[in-house]
């Protein structure tokens, strides 16, 4: 009776350790073979044969298919600078310099990838349509209400996660810091009291 | 007490090999994975444009608005596929993916450096049976090998301005994914 009891526990634990970790890491993903600059993080590795088994397993449970590595690279965001999460009712600004490619886009989406339905419909800037100053720098800022230059609307929503896709770059699997790739600063610079 | 401390930590190791059996095996069992759901939506061997990327509309999380998009679902078993996909004007690429969503190769216009990209795609097994001579002359003819014998191909035109998103379509629908059909082959390879 005892044997049969402490069978079950075990299995039980196995069955409760087992998947939750599973569970976890595909909804959340690991820290492997990740880069991390500023406050932007990519999985180069992603776009080819050498996706880890945490990655495919995360894929296939949210149904996105990764940028081949021949294509481009995906970085995202879901916090500031200073670690603070991404909120939909501040003001973010993005600004700076972006690494060298051909082109490259920024999109807004919710915490699932959806986008975020707006009036004006602007889900995010291209290289070619953002608005430059003269010296070539831009400027994007975010918030749920318009603002002068390249305004990204936020529609107010709590958490939105934002993606910053490199095209035709020689940003890859041998990046390794802030200076192969110098990524765009984001800065909260005032929330609603 | 002391069999039940052993019993935790058996039970603890033994899901330690319940997770990793789980994370090999999620791909193989989602049913909610990209190919699942292009599956649905898109025709065999033939390009299908999807819909552009909306708030109303998303067919996968995480796809980038800025490109007109279309899909190439392919199944190699009656033969190699034969793609061709005219350049637009600002950046297109091709990518493919495997039954399991895997990127196994991905080109863009600049390196296949031509008005139209071209590619024969392929199994292993498929490109072992080119006859010799065929392989040399091609040699300018890029033949890509797909490590499954079904997969998605990924045709992406970027519209760098939202008013660009029409022209990027239609270079797109120009785009041609079809059975290579070559009749003098099959009866050489049965004489061998």
């Amino acid at each position: 009776m005892r044997l049969i009891f402490l069978t079950l526990l075990a299995l039980a634990i196995a069955a409760g350790v087992g998947l939750g970790l599973t569970w976890t890491t595909a909804t959340r993903g690991v820290e492997l073979g990740t880069l991390t600059i500023g406050s932007w993080t990519a999985r180069p590795r992603s776009g080819s044969n050498e996706i880890d088994p945490y990655a495919r397993a995360s894929i296939a449970r949210s149904g996105e298919l990764p940028i081949g590595t021949g294509d481009g690279i995906t970085f995202t965001a879901n916090s500031d600078d200073n670690k603070k999460l991404l909120d939909g009712r501040c003001d973010v600004v993005i600004s700076g310099v972006t690494p060298p490619a051909r082109f490259w886009t920024l999109t807004l989406y919710d915490t699932k990838g959806r986008l975020v339905a707006n009036t004006l419909e602007r889900y995010g800037f291209t290289s070619q349509e953002v608005v430059r100053s003269a010296d070539g720098a831009f400027e994007i800022r975010i918030a749920a209400r318009s603002r002068a230059g390249n305004w990204l609307p936020t529609s107010a929503i709590d958490r939105y996660v934002l993606a910053l896709r490199l095209y035709d770059t020689p940003v890859g699997v041998a990046t390794r810091s802030q200076k192969d790739a110098p990524m765009p600063t984001i800065v909260t610079t005032g929330c609603p009291s | 007490m002391i069999r039940l401390l052993l019993t935790i930590i058996g039970g603890v190791l033994l899901g330690g090999v319940v997770h990793l059996v789980s994370v090999l095996g999620l791909p193989r069992i989602a049913t909610q994975d990209a190919y699942s759901r292009l599956a649905a939506v898109t025709t065999e061997n033939a390009v299908t444009p999807l819909a552009q990327t909306n708030p109303a509309n998303a067919l996968l999380p995480f796809m980038d608005p800025a490109f007109a998009m279309a899909v190439c679902r392919y199944d190699l078993s009656n033969g190699p596929i034969k793609l061709t996909v005219p350049v637009s004007q600002s950046y297109t690429s091709v990518s493919f993916y495997t039954r399991s969503d895997v990127a196994y190769y991905a080109i863009n216009d600049r390196s296949a450096g031509r008005r139209v990209i071209e590619l024969d795609l392929m199994t292993e097994a498929q490109h072992e049976a080119l006859p010799e001579e065929e392989d040399v002359t091609a040699a300018d003819r890029l033949i890509i090998d797909s490590p499954t014998a079904t997969g998605l191909i990924v045709l992406k035109a970027l519209a760098a301005e939202p008013g660009l998103m029409t022209q990027a379509q239609a270079s797109l629908a120009a785009s041609n994914c079809r059975v290579q059909t070559e009749p003098p082959a099959a009866p050489a390879k049965g004489k061998r």
